[in-house]
């Protein structure tokens, strides 16, 4: 049965596993408790972890993802048991209303991401390396689709396994945008009122820990999206069989996914108040969800300095012959800066939230004013990432971009020097400008003119790019199927994301700005404009090299076309209210906010200016995820039954195209050298690749290495 | 050269149109302080380069996307122009004075909103989750409403007893986070007479949203009469205990969670709560009489009420005598 009917068995054992977890958790809590809760954390938790798990088990049975789930469930478990021991040994309490007590929980979540690895796989031939056991160079995969749900050490497969995690995250981060977005849409609290209990949270913590965990999880989806593309694309750029590291490629995936779910599991273990940068002291305060968010960042992040340093290892000696700095594809620059940030900078977000969780659990007092502490300290600390992780973001984004560009324009790309080097610029200048975000925090105000001059900066090397990517399209024979459409959308929102930034740089208009939907509006465009929109190009581009086949043009189409306008009047909106006062994170607004002349009645609620200026952005809200379902159903539908396109569908000149579709398992049978220009677009006779037939060699790294010929042997 | 010309006027349409529609849509809130004219100035001129950049992009986006679409059969590629060094060199370094000029601007206007007036009138701003409180040190009074005379200069001194808030007049522009364990400060000159609300910008909790006051400018001498009516009844107050107990709850911002009328809040109500039953979330049930009113205050999660069990109210740090009074105050309310 399960051969034949995978999916309906696993969404069957969901609905069972679902159903028991359920119960067993009310159990649980009405032996701790002495209290029915139906709508607590406990009960809800075991559901979810036992819904999740069942339905991998239906799908794939007791191995890869499913054995790895489980194993972490019990990991947390007697994780938590442990800790609990401890506690009845000096007396402390043991369970509350959920289960754990907190150092209880924090130590079995810990466990838990632990045994996951273990239990899924990736980590058993170096358990076996340091047993003195010899293994496989390169494990070969099973054909089909089950492979994606279990350790792979081919690049193409983890960069499908990122790219499928990252578009279940968004979907996940869009659902609670879209819950939260009904809520505002009239003024007033409609349905998570006070009186309204899930999860241990009233209506409007609910509101809160969604908004919160919206944030946070789509940077985790934009993480992996980021890291799926390089994964995939970037060894076929180079020539590379694959990555440098295959096992720490897959190690560094795997930990994307128990991360994954600790950020669930602090939605439904009480949540947490205080938006995705979880300033102290009040996520001090907050609910023991916040330990599992602090957790699951910590653990993604860790899975994205090590995907990063991958990246660098792999470009740096592996790439085909003859690939000279200067001829280097323009999106592994992009990858390059973008890793350089990620593997530098991403440290500081763990530090910073590691502090809070040990203040919590220790009474360190390291951001506890009463304590010596001072909170703004987390607030630089918190930024040193959190602002160039804007660029890791929008890095690989820009790099889709421009290597896109001249394919669909059939010309080279204008002034191909600058935009790599503006790559590095931005990445150099990222980390010299986080503390642009607390122009109002009460840090030392002197210190925020030189971090204005340092944030307008950032424009320059950003100015380059859009004047290189007009030059480009001026003069050229443009196409504009989906994947174009998308970086033309791409580079519109983002030009708005970005002259919106001047603005929030200088001091004084800023203190006006900050806090407020203008800045949210300004971010969406420029994650929008940078990772989103290209992130799709991508996607509609490189599908048809993963899959051999094409998504729909028409309903690609249809997607941008739904997706652009409704896009551009939701950021629109979200400008002009906050200009007006409208605040960041807020569950209700003032009906009279701007005015409070009743424009209609409706639905029994008077809808005054601000009540139908948000109606508009929660339709608009709704258009986009109309858009993305439908990009979904053409996604799956186009894996068996899209148009077959195994050639050089796109007319590329870059290697992955030279080959038919979809790619063997070791990339090129023929190895390639790299003799022109990447993009010599309309220079007759050029060629970027060149196939060579050479006798296979053992130490594959060494031979396509680009300085082959100054090994030291 | 005829391509040129015509994205070139194009530009100038584009980026004027622009302009000049962006200021028509009133994009910004009333100026209501002298702080707020400098930095609308700032923001105007902000306006008039995002139009002419927007304008500078799109047109020849637009343009090329009209203009150089390849027609139906042609497979040929385009004419092949790797770039133009002079003008990548032009394009790095005018955007680069463009922004310097900016940056001097921006801090120059951030010197003119920090003027300081030695003679501003000093209020003291309490933030606490999630009210506001404002003691005016001249007068010895503290209220929940923000009352500003027009045309002086007021210095808030800030501070926060829990978490981070912010302190934002939208209509006076600048704000200002209020941070525990140290002061911060705002200099707000206000200059147009009207009511406006104080609403806190950084997200502080479960009612954040709510976090708004009433701020009111008058003239100075409609100031002066209703701070001489406030001393006034301050004075009543601080006589009797039931006095002092609801001058407390006040300037504590009890108010943003306790209801005195009956209806639903974040914490129970205390409309007719002395002497009543309390039913409590391990399911016993008591009378609301003073040694429990005065334990819930000192050790708020010591009984917890059956149905506020998400929100933990936190330790205000009242001492016996400020707890009698409430107290007492408590036992009026009904």
């Amino acid at each position: 049965m399960r051969k034949t009917q995978p999916v309906a068995t696993g969404l069957l054992l969901l609905i069972i596993g679902g159903a028991v977890g359920y119960g067993i958790g009310l159990g649980i809590d009405l032996l701790v408790t002495q209290t029915l809760n139906f709508s607590g954390s406990v009960a809800s938790a075991f559901a979810l972890l036992l819904a999740v798990t069942a339905f991998f088990f239906g799908l794939f049975g007791y191995r890869g993802i499913t054995r790895g789930l489980v194993w972490q469930v019990l990991g947390t478990l007697i994780g938590g048991f442990f800790i609990t021991g401890i506690r009845a040994l000096k007396g402390l309490s043991l369970f509350g209303a959920f289960f754990f007590t907190e150092p209880a929980l924090v130590f079995g979540a810990l466990a838990g991401v632990i045994s996951f690895v273990f239990g899924v796989g990736v980590v058993s031939d170096w358990m076996k390396w340091a047993r003195g056991l010899d293994t496989p160079e390169h494990h070969e995969d099973v054909p089909g689709w089950e492979k994606y749900f279990g350790v792979s050490l081919d690049h193409k497969v983890i960069g499908i396994q990122y790219t499928v995690t990252s578009l279940v995250l968004i979907s996940v981060g869009g659902l609670f945008a879209l819950i939260f977005r009904t809520e505002l849409a009239e003024s007033q609290l409609q349905f998570l009122k006070t009186t309204f209990h899930l999860f241990n949270q009233n209506g409007p913590q609910i509101y809160n820990s969604l908004m919160s965990l919206h944030g946070m999880i789509m940077i985790v989806s934009i993480l992996l999206g980021v890291s799926g593309i390089m994964n995939y694309v970037v060894p076929l750029l180079l020539g590379a069989r694959d990555m440098a590291f295959p096992r720490m490629n897959a190690f560094a995936y795997w930990l994307a996914v128990p991360a994954s779910v600790l950020l669930l599991m602090s939605l439904v273990l009480g949540g947490f108040d205080t938006g995705w940068t979880g300033y102290p002291p009040l996520s001090a305060r907050a609910p023991v969800g916040i330990q599992m968010f602090f957790l699951g960042v910590f653990t993604a992040g860790w899975s994205s300095i090590l995907g990063s340093l991958n990246v660098i290892a792999t470009v740096l000696r592996m790439r085909a012959r003859g690939m000279t700095a200067m001829r280097l594809p323009i999106f592994v620059w992009a990858s390059i800066a973008t890793s350089i940030i990620a593997l530098t900078a991403t440290q500081l977000i763990g530090l910073s939230f590691q502090l809070v969780s040990f203040q919590r659990l220790l009474g360190m007092g390291f951001f506890d004013a009463a304590k010596g502490g001072n909170p703004i300290l987390f607030q630089h600390l918190f930024w040193f990432y959190s602002h160039p992780a804007v660029y890791v973001f929008v890095l690989p984004g820009l790099g889709v971009i421009s290597e896109l560009l001249p394919v669909f324009v059939r010309k080279p790309l204008f002034g191909y020097r600058w935009v790599a080097m503006s790559s590095l610029g931005i990445a150099l200048v990222g980390f010299l400008v986080w503390a642009h975000h607390m122009f109002a925090s009460g840090m030392n105000e002197y210190l925020r003119v030189p971090f204005m001059y340092s944030t307008l900066l950032v424009a320059v090397p950003t100015g380059v790019k859009f004047f290189s990517w007009v030059a480009t399209l001026w003069g050229g024979k443009i196409q504009t199927p989906t994947p174009m459409l998308f970086v033309l959308g791409g580079i519109l929102v983002f030009l708005l994301g970005g002259l919106t930034g001047p603005p929030n740089a200088t001091v004084s208009t800023d203190l006006h700005l900050t806090d407020t939907y203008f800045i949210v509006g300004h971010f969406h465009d420029t994650i929008f404009g940078g990772f989103v929109f290209p992130f799709f190009a991508a996607l509609y581009y490189w599908f048809p090299k993963a899959t051999g086949r094409r998504m729909s043009e028409l309903w690609g189409k249809v997607h941008f076309w739904l997706m652009t306008p409704s896009f551009l009047v939701l950021t629109f909106g979200m400008m002009r209210i906050g200009l007006l006062g409208m605040r960041r994170r807020i569950v209700d607004y003032d009906p009279n906010l701007m005015g409070d002349q009743v424009l209609f009645r409706l639905f029994n609620h008077d809808f005054r200016a601000i009540d139908l200026n948000h109606s508009i952005l929660t339709i608009a809200g709704y258009l986009i995820g109309i858009s993305v379902l439908i990009f979904f159903i053409n996604l799956f539908y186009s894996i068996k039954h899209g148009e077959k396109a195994e050639g050089n569908l796109w007319n590329s000149r870059s290697p992955e195209w030279q080959v038919p579709s979809p790619m063997a398992a070791h990339n090129y049978e023929v190895p390639f050298e790299v003799v022109g220009e990447p993009y010599d677009y309309g220079l007759p006779g050029s060629k970027y690749v060149q196939f060579v037939s050479q006798p296979e060699h053992i130490n594959h790294s060494e031979e396509s290495a680009a300085h082959s010929e100054k090994k030291r042997h | 050269m005829r391509h040129f010309v015509v994205v070139g006027i194009l530009v100038i349409v584009l980026a004027v149109a622009g302009y000049v529609g962006l200021e028509a849509a009133h994009l910004m809130p009333v100026q209501a302080s002298a702080q707020a004219v400098p930095i609308d100035w700032l923001w105007n001129l902000e306006l008039m380069m995002i139009s002419f950049l927007f304008a500078l992009i799109v047109v020849p986006m637009g343009y090329s996307l009209v203009v150089f679409r390849r027609k139906k059969g042609d497979t040929t590629d385009a004419q092949h122009i790797e770039g133009n060094t002079t003008l990548e060199i032009t394009w790095t370094i005018i955007p680069l004075f463009i922004v310097m000029a900016f940056a001097y601007l921006g801090a120059g206007n951030l010197a003119e909103i920090r003027r300081v007036d030695p003679n501003a009138m000093v209020v003291k701003v309490t933030a606490v989750q999630w009210s506001w409180s404002f003691q005016y040190p001249d007068y010895g009074v503290t209220t929940d409403e923000l009352h500003l005379p027009k045309g002086k200069q007021i210095l808030f001194e800030m501070t926060s007893l829990d978490v981070i808030h912010s302190f934002w007049v939208p209509e006076f522009r600048p704000k200002q986070d209020v941070v525990p364990g140290r002061i911060t400060e705002l200099r707000i000159t206000p200059t147009l007479i009207g009511n406006y609300k104080v609403r806190c910008a950084e997200l502080c909790g479960t009612s954040h949203a709510y976090m708004e006051k009433l701020v009111i400018v008058s003239s100075q001498a409609d100031f002066d009469s209703w701070m001489a009516q406030q001393v006034k009844l301050a004075q009543q107050a601080a006589a009797t205990p039931e006095g002092r107990g609801q001058a407390l709850v006040a300037s504590s911002g009890c108010g943003a969670c306790h209801t005195t009328n009956g209806a639903a809040g974040i914490g129970p109500t205390w409309f007719a709560l002395f002497g009543s039953q309390v039913k409590l979330s391990d399911g016993s049930a008591l009378t609301a009489d003073e040694a429990y009113i005065h334990e819930s205050i000192k050790s708020p999660q010591a009984k917890i009420v059956a149905g506020f069990e998400t929100q933990l109210m936190p330790n205000y740090g009242f001492n016996d005598d400020q707890i009698n009074d409430i107290v007492a105050y408590l036992k009026t309310v009904k």
